[in-house]
């Protein structure tokens, strides 16, 4: 399959079940709730070393939040509903609660609960206040700035986490302009994060290394520098490559922000210096959901 | 299929338990049983046909036509359906409701909402004292549920509320949100009577008019723009005109902390203009 020019590689991402859960944060302006969800999504972009993967999904229109303030919505995925209460905890402990004005509400209401604000009400030193208005509840913690109100728990539900592209082209330039191009158009499908540093990440990686007790190291495959070295995925006019992850609510969300991203990829073209697009999996034993390129952009 | 309508001979000589109707207690019995079913009438039973003449009609729709101003515990413990009272109704209206609605064109006297625990109750008129009370001995008043009182309130309403909302348009007497352990009371009358919040535990009393007099076992914490209102009215919004017209204002009120004789863990809230 060829789009534009670039070869669409016969060949699927492997992606892994995950918990998942959605957060609503609000503040008095835009600038301010986007400054809280940037925080609580830093440092999470896998759960290698994070213990979660986060990413902002989309800004929220004041008419669209419950408390009538402009917001942010943010996705959290992680291994299993324990590591999620986990970071739940600590990140909107540590970077919302912290953060002035804001407020902090469940995205998801079905689902397996975990705790929100019935974790952070401990803080409230016994002035924190509960209120049950219609089938829902609050808790609202007394600071500095005045009070920090929070939904007592907030819905899981099952996931899918580790989508992925491979975007090979002949130049850094190149291969970075059409992966931003790509996740401009991966962020605008709901349901779907790409935890990784502006969406992409560069130094993708292979299960295991030379060094003990090291799980992960440089998938020296697909490094340009090592084409004569090593066993290399890489044809020689090949000079960068890029990774996009892709994490989503469901399957069909991953698949949908695969083929936008690798639409918009291949709208360079060829002459755009975009050579191949292609995805990382691990022969399809660990992952039980496969997107295979080809039949995504059938 | 209509309602079921029971509509009132003449006033009964004593007052009258009307707890055994009730949409619940009502399925599957019909005109002539329903006719027959005893009710308490002072200290000796009256048939319910005595009283009231029955038009058939689906339980679940129970409307009541006439003074019933002595009928006590109407819609007591119901779960589910409606009951509309097209006039006055007497002490303990829904007591331990925990489901349904029940509207009441005219008053109700004292009690209403006793120990509710959920479901709704909508008073056209004013409310008797103890509001959503608790019965004597009993350390749990209403647990959950709305109630909107588009008249007056008595006194101590709220007293010893566990959980749920009060909302009364009207005004409200002394001693509100007594002994009050949680939930929320809202009056946006223009006259709160003396003493509001006494022995308070825990639990929100939200005003828009400063009492008569005040304890001074509450402190004040100053002015404050509280996030929590804007999803409280939101919450409320289409259950009183009087309470959505202070959505349009910023949610900016007064907070008293208190009964600081009990805890002092509870708050009156003064709405400012």
């Amino acid at each position: 399959m060829i789009i534009n020019g670039v070869e669409i590689e016969d060949t699927f991402a492997e992606a892994f079940g995950m918990t998942a859960t959605r957060l609503l944060i609000t503040d008095d302006s835009a600038d301010w709730a986007t400054t809280a969800a940037q925080s609580l999504t830093g440092f999470a972009t896998s759960v290698i070393a994070c213990g979660c993967e986060a990413g902002i999904e989309r800004p929220l229109a004041a008419e669209e939040t419950p408390d009538g303030r402009p917001g942010v919505s943010v996705l959290i995925f992680a291994m299993s509903a324990k590591d999620l209460q986990k970071q739940l905890r600590d990140r909107v402990g540590q970077c919302v609660l912290t953060c002035a004005g804001t407020a902090c509400f469940a995205g998801l209401r079905d689902g397996a609960p975990l705790k929100l604000g019935g974790a952070l009400r401990y803080f409230g030193d016994g002035y924190q206040i509960s209120k049950r208005l219609g089938d829902r509840r609050y808790w609202r913690i007394p600071v500095m700035d005045g009070e920090f109100v929070c939904d007592d728990t907030v819905g899981t539900t099952k996931a899918v986490g580790g989508g992925n592209i491979l975007i090979l082209g002949a130049s850094r330039p190149a291969v970075l302009a059409a992966a931003e191009a790509a996740v401009a158009a991966m962020r605008a499908v709901p349901e779907v994060i790409l935890p990784f540093p502006g969406g992409i990440a560069r130094s993708g990686s292979k299960v295991g290394s030379k060094y003990k007790g090291l799980v992960a190291s440089t998938n020296d495959a697909y490094c340009p520098t090592l084409k004569g070295q090593t066993r290399t995925a890489l044809p020689p006019e090949v000079a960068a490559v890029l990774e996009i992850v892709i994490d989503g609510l469901t399957a069909d969300a991953v698949r949908a922000a695969t083929r936008a991203g690798i639409a918009a990829a291949c709208a360079r073209g060829a002459a755009g210096g975009v050579l191949k697009i292609t995805a990382g999996n691990y022969g399809g034993k660990l992952g039980k959901f496969h997107f295979h390129l080809r039949e995504v952009m059938a | 299929m209509s309602g079921l309508v029971l509509t009132l001979r003449a006033p009964p000589p004593q007052r009258v338990d009307l707890s055994p109707l009730t949409p619940d207690r009502l399925q599957g019995i019909d005109a002539a049983a329903l006719a027959s079913l005893p009710l308490a009438c002072g200290n000796r039973p009256v048939a319910a046909g005595e009283l009231f003449a029955v038009t058939s009609g689906d339980p679940d729709d129970l409307r009541l036509v006439g003074d019933c101003g002595r009928f006590d515990r109407i819609g007591a413990d119901m779960t589910r359906g409606a009951i509309a009272v097209e006039g006055d109704a007497g002490a303990y209206l829904g007591q331990a409701m925990r489901g349904g609605r029940i509207h009441v064109r005219g008053s109700a006297g004292i009690g209403a909402a006793l120990e509710m625990r959920g479901g709704e109750i909508e008073i056209d008129g004013g409310a008797g004292d103890f509001l959503g009370g608790a019965r004597p001995g009993e350390m749990k008043g209403m647990s959950g549920g709305l109630v909107v009182v588009r008249g007056d309130a008595g006194d101590r309403a709220g007293d010893r509320m566990r959980r749920g909302t009060i909302i009364i348009e009207g005004s409200i007497g002394s001693y509100a949100a007594s002994r009050m352990i949680a939930g929320t009371v809202i009056a946006l009358g223009p006259t709160v009577g003396p003493y509001p919040g006494f022995a308070m535990k825990r639990g929100s009393l939200i005003l828009l008019s400063r009492p008569d007099r005040e304890l001074p076992t509450f402190a004040d914490c100053g002015r404050h723009d509280l996030a929590f209102l804007r999803l409280l009215l939101r919450a409320l919004k289409g259950r009183s005109r009087r309470l959505d017209e202070l959505a349009t204002r910023p949610p900016l009120v007064q907070r008293l902390a208190g009964d600081q004789a009990a805890g002092g863990k509870g708050e009156i809230l003064l709405w400012q203009d």
